[in-house]
């Protein structure tokens, strides 16, 4: 039987009998091996086999006895809620419509000097309150729904705020058209407000509508990342394909993926090969040729061939899984910029009813003849145009947006802080070896001497290097078999530690070695000195081949500086920022490398273990540190750096130590991540400069400020429109983020 | 005489606001290894004292439609998780330091407190 194992949730249990009762059901249905029910979790786990019992089934036998079985929870509610959500957006836009309809009619009503044309029955009060109701408490019940249960929690934010506000243009209005004669009795002309308490419900519902639409495009990328995901696999049991959802694959399963699938988990090939597409992981769009041994990532995608794999990591341990668990983490986070918004947000809204108290009795007290109604007026139009959200969103939408972008490009930013911190590096540390360079010796220069060909020096080098397992050995390997050298047997092979190689072959007595090897054979290589300078300048390390006691050949091997590196050190250079490079090789290898990468300080000789103490004495020089290296070796570098940039591996992209993983390991993307943080900031600044301007500015001018000195008020229908405009204003800001080209 | 009568009236409605939003006290609810917290217009429980070190599940529950509270925040555990209405989302936390630490809405409008001692 090929069991499997499941865990759902379970609704309506209250008591230690309905466990025993849940599991006696299950227990009984034909292929349930075994049933535990938790009253803790309100969780059942099932070992069943998928051949015998379907979901439906376990579903029906948990019905059966009184409960409900919460199978395909996760994707039942992600598409309810979606639904809701759209619902909740269409009754939002149906308010919208309603309110301004309404409202427009009351406007029309409200002004029969102004507006002519209108029709004169809506200059009737008892028709604008009938007008209005609906508007108040149908289509603005949403603002009284928030306000009460936050009052019992002696909490108040931006729908008290329009509550407060239109209740109070409504109420006035209501007074004046039931009691006109006693509000003239106290020498007030009975002028409804109607239309400012229905038209302000209107706009803000308006401007939450389009907030609602734009927020939604700010976590896209998540949602893309999410996406991607497969959501079958293809597994071989017993001889038999069966397919099965992603979450029952297990480490060790063996799963086949057919051309155009999309792979399932991360794990290795076992049968097999095939081109894969890992755009997804690493931005580069052409496919890397994959064959048995090779290790694939779940969510690529398979070009051309049929393979077979073993899974390896399931779950949250995949790479899909860590680079959205590390995006989500990274949208959580808190950016340090955003803590003043945070302490001015929770005194705001407070300050603001305490504000419109104040303009009541100040334009009370000191107003003209119809002081009641500016006092009125001008409070509700401080307490609507308060704007508060666009004081809390400021930042998290572009910390959102801005890491979600760097996702999609291969850059993953560990948290809000790191992104702000990078815009202000002004120094990159590059590791040498595995960042700058491949990490892998490769043979550079072939020079033979005497009438050898370059394939004989490799044939006879390679050959005696058959047995050696020295680095530089399986760089000539390597490139004999690249150069498809064909190799000759080796005899009395030895290894001289320190030296070289030596044996027989081809009959001829081979000598492989350094400088030193060939002066303790006594082989002359003087001849040959200017050309073997010139190499080791170059940072290569030299090889040289004598046979039958008479050199001829120089083999050069060197670690190769990646095709990307200078490229991406003279952007940064240009950009003012200074680059170091940091390696534990001596000086004359360092420079060569250093040299080839358009780099000028180098720090060599320096041991794994110094690296951390040189970031810091280039700290202490006031200068703000990016160190970025594979982090394995140079963990304590990374974590000593003001940023640590992690090149990633491929298969593990939760670098502990990096504050930003590269996981498409190009070093070009780390001007793209200082980049990246120097726009989020902008637009973070941006949106804090105008979310405090607007309130600092428009707060006083509502309550009247500029009223003694230029006569200018502010109707509260205007600033009803503002207030709708700020916070769409700054998620939109964010939004533009996205079209950041990287 | 009217004017006296508003600006004592103001006068007492800034105080009482004052008092009323700013100088609540709030009792932190002790929680064992998982604390239910109901998002209905704020929190409740609004503080939650939790021992250091020790992994606690923070249940929340939204029943308010408002769409500001549809998302909790719990920013120094990098946690942002959306609040599905009616559905137990649960918030897993290790402080290792002693503290406070907030956790508001999306907008940063509703705020709570974990307690770590």
């Amino acid at each position: 039987m090929a069991e499997s194992k499941k865990t759902f949730s379970i609704q309506g249990m209250h008591c230690a009998s309905c466990v025993r009762l849940i599991e006696r059901a299950l227990s009984k249905t034909e292929g349930i091996a075994q049933a535990n029910v938790n009253l803790a979790t309100d969780q059942a786990t099932v070992t069943y086999d998928p051949d015998k019992v379907s979901d439906q089934q376990i579903q029906t036998a948990v019905e059966n006895v009184g409960y409900k079985a919460m199978l395909n929870e996760e994707k039942k509610s992600e598409d309810e809620e979606k639904k809701e959500k759209q619902k909740e957006l269409r009754d939002l836009r149906n308010k919208v419509i309603v309110s301004l309809v309404l409202g427009g009619l009351i406007l029309l009503g409200s002004f029969p000097g102004l507006m002519n044309f209108a029709p004169s029955f809506l200059t009737n009060s008892w028709l604008q309150l009938l007008l209005a109701i609906p508007v108040q408490f149908w289509a603005g019940l949403t603002f009284y729904k928030a306000t009460i249960p936050a009052l019992r929690h002696r909490t108040a934010n931006m729908d008290t705020l329009v509550a407060l506000g239109t209740t109070v243009a409504f109420g006035y209005s209501s007074v004046v058209t039931i009691f006109p004669h006693v509000v003239q009795s106290i020498g007030i002309t009975p002028t409804p407000y109607f239309d400012t308490s229905s038209i302000i419900i209107g706009l803000i519902l308006l401007g939450r509508y389009f907030e609602a639409k734009a927020k939604a495009g700010t976590s896209e990328a998540i949602k893309k990342l999410i996406g991607l995901q497969a959501k079958t696999a293809r597994l071989l049991r017993d001889g038999k394909e069966i397919d099965i959802p992603i979450d029952q694959v297990q480490i060790g399963d063996i799963i086949r993926v057919r051309p155009g699938e999309k792979i399932p988990v991360d794990g290795i090939i076992v049968e097999g090969e095939s081109s894969i597409d890992e755009s997804m992981l690493t931005g580069e769009s052409i496919p890397v040729d994959k064959t048995k041994g090779d290790s694939v990532v779940g969510a690529t995608i398979n070009k051309t061939g049929t393979f077979t794999y073993k899974a390896n990591k399931v779950g949250q341990g995949t790479v899909l899984s860590q680079i959205i668990k590390l995006v989500q983490e990274a949208q959580g986070s808190k950016a340090p910029i955003q803590r003043i918004a945070d302490l001015i947000s929770s005194y705001f809204v407070p300050v603001v009813i305490m504000l419109a108290l104040l303009t009541f009795v100040v334009w009370y007290d000191f107003g003209t003849t119809t002081a009641f109604l500016f006092a009125m007026l001008n409070t509700v139009a401080v307490l609507i145009i308060a704007c508060p959200c666009a004081m809390g969103l400021a930042t998290p939408t572009a910390i959102m947006v801005g890491t979600g972008k760097g996702a999609e490009h291969g850059i993953l930013i560990k948290d809000a802080e790191s992104l702000e911190i990078a815009h202000k590096i002004n120094t990159v540390v590059f590791d040498k070896t595995g960042t700058l360079t491949r990490g892998k010796p490769e043979v550079t220069d072939v020079i033979p001497i005497s009438r050898l060909s370059k394939n004989e020096v490799l044939k006879f080098a390679a050959s005696v290097e058959k047995g050696s397992e020295h680095s530089l050995a399986e760089a000539i390997m390597r490139e004999a078999e690249e150069q498809k050298v064909k190799l000759q047997p080796v005899t009395k092979f030895k290894a001289i530690a320190g030296h070289g190689v030596e044996g027989i072959v081809d009959k001829r007595q081979v000598f492989l070695g350094n400088r030193r090897f060939m002066d303790r054979e006594s082989i002359s290589f003087g001849f040959y000195l200017e050309q073997l300078e010139r190499l080791e300048n170059e940072g290569k390390t030299i090889m040289m081949l004598a046979i039958d006691r008479k050199l001829s050949g120089l083999i050069a091997v060197a670690d190769t500086v990646k095709e990307t590196a200078r490229g991406a050190v003279e952007a940064l250079q240009k950009r003012g920022i200074q680059v170091v490079m940091i390696t534990g090789d001596n000086q004359r290898t360092a420079k060569a490398i250093a040299q080839q990468a358009g780099i000028k300080s180098v720090l060599a000789d320096i041991l794994p273990d110094q690296k951390e103490k040189e970031i810091k004495k280039l700290q202490a020089e006031g200068k703000v540190v990016a160190m970025v290296g594979d982090g394995i070796n140079d963990a304590p570098a990374l974590a000593a750096a003001d940023i640590g940039i992690a090149m990633g591996t491929g298969t593990d992209v939760a670098i502990e130590a990096g504050d930003i993983t590269l996981i498409n390991k190009d070093l070009s993307s780390v001007l793209s991540a200082i980049e990246l943080s120097k726009k989020t900031m902008r637009t973070i600044r941006l949106n804090l400069f105008w979310a405090f301007g607007y309130n600092v500015i428009l707060i006083p001018v509502a309550m009247g400020i500029l009223y003694p000195f230029f006569h200018i008020l502010l109707n509260p229908i205007f600033a009803s429109v503002a207030m709708a405009t700020s916070s769409i204003s700054v998620v939109s800001n964010s939004l533009l983020l996205r079209k950041y080209k990287i | 005489m009217d004017k006296i009568i508003i600006s004592v009236l103001g006068l007492a409605g800034i105080a009482f606001t004052y008092w009323f939003f700013l100088m609540k006290n709030e009792k932190a609810v002790g929680a064992k290894d998982s604390i239910d917290i109901v998002v209905d217009g704020g929190y409740s429980p609004e503080v939650i004292s939790v021992p250091k070190g020790k992994t606690t599940k923070l249940n929340f529950i939204r029943k308010d439609p408002t769409d500001c509270l549809e998302e909790v925040v719990v920013g120094d555990f990098k946690i942002r998780k959306h609040l599905p209405l009616n559905q137990k989302v649960t918030v897993e936390i290790t402080p290792e330091k002693a503290g406070e630490f907030r956790f508001t809405c999306g907008m940063n409008m509703y705020h709570g407190k974990v307690v770590v001692n």
